[in-house]
């Protein structure tokens, strides 16, 4: 390596084409053979080196680099359009927008801030799940664990506790948003019951997490939340009609909720699975919704120009 | 004033985003509401001067002839996303690292927690046990709030205001909206995390948690208030004062409606199963508040006593 570094200009020549002729395999006496193999290997290491040169000083230049890319970066608005259109992660974006529409004080960010920190708790989630197992007694044993043993485990729980308060204040303040600018209205009807959806899994992903860490604060804050549900209507042991049409502590809903009567192992495995599989899906499904539809239903809704009284338009009764 | 137990409660980490709420809730109620309030004027600008409204942008944010109407999301959002990405990382994280997420000891079902309290967002609903029963606190009313959410945008019949903030042009769905997010459900987890105590007593901001307080309230039914102790009659009382309720609720939501005459323009353009959907959540909603009062200020524990459910 060093002696080709000490020579950078003179292969250049050598460099082109021509120099991967592959001849010299004929039979010759020996010494000159040797010469030429060696003068051979001489020239394919001056090559590659200028070959790793270039590559080095234009990356973008390469075919893998192309392959992954597909588009080339310059300063032209295609080219910063086509970065935003050919990427897989970007593309929910369009290549403009409004002026107007990148200002924090229309849109708060609360919905793109959601999502990032939704994003946050996938990735700590999965982290967390590695150091848990589902069961009583363990699940307790594992939480003092995480936060005594692993490292940064403690830092690992924080942040996902925290991310997920942090979740619900920004999801319902996104909701604040959404309503005082009328963004529900027309065309963007369905995806505010999407969203009014979205708000809902995200209350029980909280909520089923809650549970999970297996001490007094979980247990009986879903003792209390689990309570409520034997009183359903119809459908609960304690609620109107209930005990009429015959419930009981072992066939209502309470029941089905925590697989039992009483909040015991099975209502922590249920837990775990509603939130650590069955929610987490179900509200991915519905945000893949929700984002396509933003963009479906014209993008964001504003800062639309204002619509005056009288420019109302009357309806036609039937 | 027990500077100590308020300290204890404000401190206890599970509280900290009801105290994070009592900021930003306010804050952000102000920062759309100024924006309002600026479009509002324009907006009586525009109205005022019909050759304005003819060649002005009609937004409050500024406007040159010659701007781009547009902008490259790469680099003017992505920048923006990018940066909020970072700011939310780090906030977490500096809450994460400063603030340690509780832990209680092993769950314990003979020990009962005094007071056991839901997570904070739920605490709306646990306050509203203290008002009626937990089939209806508990499982009718949280269904109703989201079908109600849902159903928002199919009744909201007036076409001003979309996609800007305003006041004016949408009082009566502001105020609403206002009143049932923030009175009814922010308010009422605030009580629930920072002034409920042991019992699900309530002890005032400073007050003292004392586990062995005693309240001597007698809570009476309304049917006993009138001397009407057999059951059937019950029954048909309760019923007549629900419906008595129901009835007068609805034609003061409807005098509410149908206040200005904007108001009735906008009225004129529901159907009628728009106009009975947005009643009936309307008088649903209106119900907590009443029923609030009622016990606050007569001590009424329910209304409507039958042998199935008790409202």
């Amino acid at each position: 390596m060093a002696d080709t570094n000490g020579q950078p200009e003179k292969p250049v020549d050598t460099g082109s084409p021509a120099a991967g002729n592959g001849s010299g395999n004929g039979p010759g006496n020996g010494s000159s053979a040797v010469a030429k193999v060696l003068a051979d290997a001489k020239a394919v290491r001056a090559r590659a080196t200028e070959e790793l040169k270039e590559t080095i000083k234009a990356p973008e230049k390469t075919d893998v680099w192309k392959s992954i890319l597909r588009v080339k970066h310059d300063e032209t608005p295609r080219s910063r359009a086509l970065g935003v259109l050919s990427n897989v992660f970007l593309h929910l974006h369009p290549a403009k927008i409004n002026r107007d529409a990148v200002a924090y004080k229309y849109t708060w960010g609360m919905g793109g801030m959601t999502f990032y920190v939704y994003i946050t708790l996938v990735f700590t989630g999965t982290l967390l799940m590695f150091y848990y197992h589902p069961s009583k007694i363990i699940a307790f044993r594992d939480i003092l664990y995480l936060e005594s043993d692993v490292p940064f485990g403690k830092l690992l729980r924080n942040m996902h506790r925290w991310g997920a308060h942090l979740m619900v204040i920004m999801v319902e303040l996104h909701m604040f948003r959404v309503f005082l600018t009328g963004s529900y209205k027309k065309p963007r009807e369905f995806n505010w019951v999407v969203g009014v959806l979205l708000l809902v899994l995200t209350l029980l992903l909280s909520f089923t997490g809650y549970l999970l860490p297996d001490d007094q604060l979980g247990f009986w804050a879903v003792t209390v939340g689990t309570n409520m549900a034997r009183a359903t209507p119809l459908l609960g042991h304690a609620g109107p009609f209930g005990p009429q049409l015959g419930m009981t502590p072992f066939n209502d809903v309470r029941f089905g909720l925590l697989g039992g009567s009483i909040v015991d192992s099975n209502a922590l495995l249920r837990a775990y699975i509603w939130h650590c599989v069955a929610i987490p899906i179900l509200a991915s499904a519905f945000m893949v919704v929700h984002f396509w539809r933003v963009r479906k239903d014209g993008g964001i809704s504003g800062p639309a120009p204002m619509m005056l009284e009288r420019e109302i338009k009357d309806v036609r009764k039937i | 004033m027990d500077f100590h137990q308020l300290w204890t409660i404000v401190s206890t980490p599970d509280n900290v985003p009801i105290v994070l709420l009592l900021f930003l809730v306010p804050f952000y109620t102000w920062y759309g509401m100024r924006q309002a309030f600026a479009n509002d004027r324009l907006i009586a600008e525009l109205e005022a001067n019909p050759e304005m409204a003819k060649t002005h942008h009609r937004k409050t944010q500024p406007y040159k002839t010659g701007w781009a109407k547009e902008v490259h999301v790469w680099p003017y959002l992505l920048r923006i996303e990018f940066l909020a990405a970072i700011i939310v990382t780090v906030i977490l994280m500096v809450w994460s690292i400063t603030l340690n997420a509780p832990l209680e000891e092993p769950s314990n079902p003979t020990l009962t927690m005094n007071p056991s309290k839901a997570p904070w967002y739920f605490l709306g609903l646990q306050e509203m046990l203290v008002y009626f029963d937990p089939w209806m606190a508990g499982v009718v009313m949280p269904s109703l709030i989201i079908v109600g959410l849902m159903v928002i945008p199919y009744i909201d019949t007036n076409p001003l205001g979309n996609g800007y903030y305003t006041y004016k042009q949408r009082k009566f769905s502001i105020l609403t909206f206002i009143f049932g997010f923030i009175v009814l459900w922010v308010s009422m987890i605030v009580i629930g995390t920072l002034i409920r105590g042991p019992g699900w007593m309530w002890f005032w901001p400073g007050t003292t948690w004392d586990h062995n307080r005693l309240i001597f309230e007698v809570n009476r039914d309304l049917p006993d208030i009138f001397g009407i102790t057999t059951r059937v009659p019950k029954i048909i009382f309760g019923a007549i004062v629900v419906g008595l309720y129901l009835v007068a609720a609805g034609i003061g939501i409807h005098k509410l409606i149908t206040k200005t005459a904007f108001n009735r323009r906008i009225y004129a353009r529901m159907s009628v199963l728009q106009y009975v959907v947005m009643q009936t959540f309307l008088i649903i909603m209106l119900a907590l508040p009443v029923k609030i009062l009622a016990r606050l200020m007569f001590r009424i524990k329910y209304i409507w006593v039958t042998p199935w459910f008790n409202i």
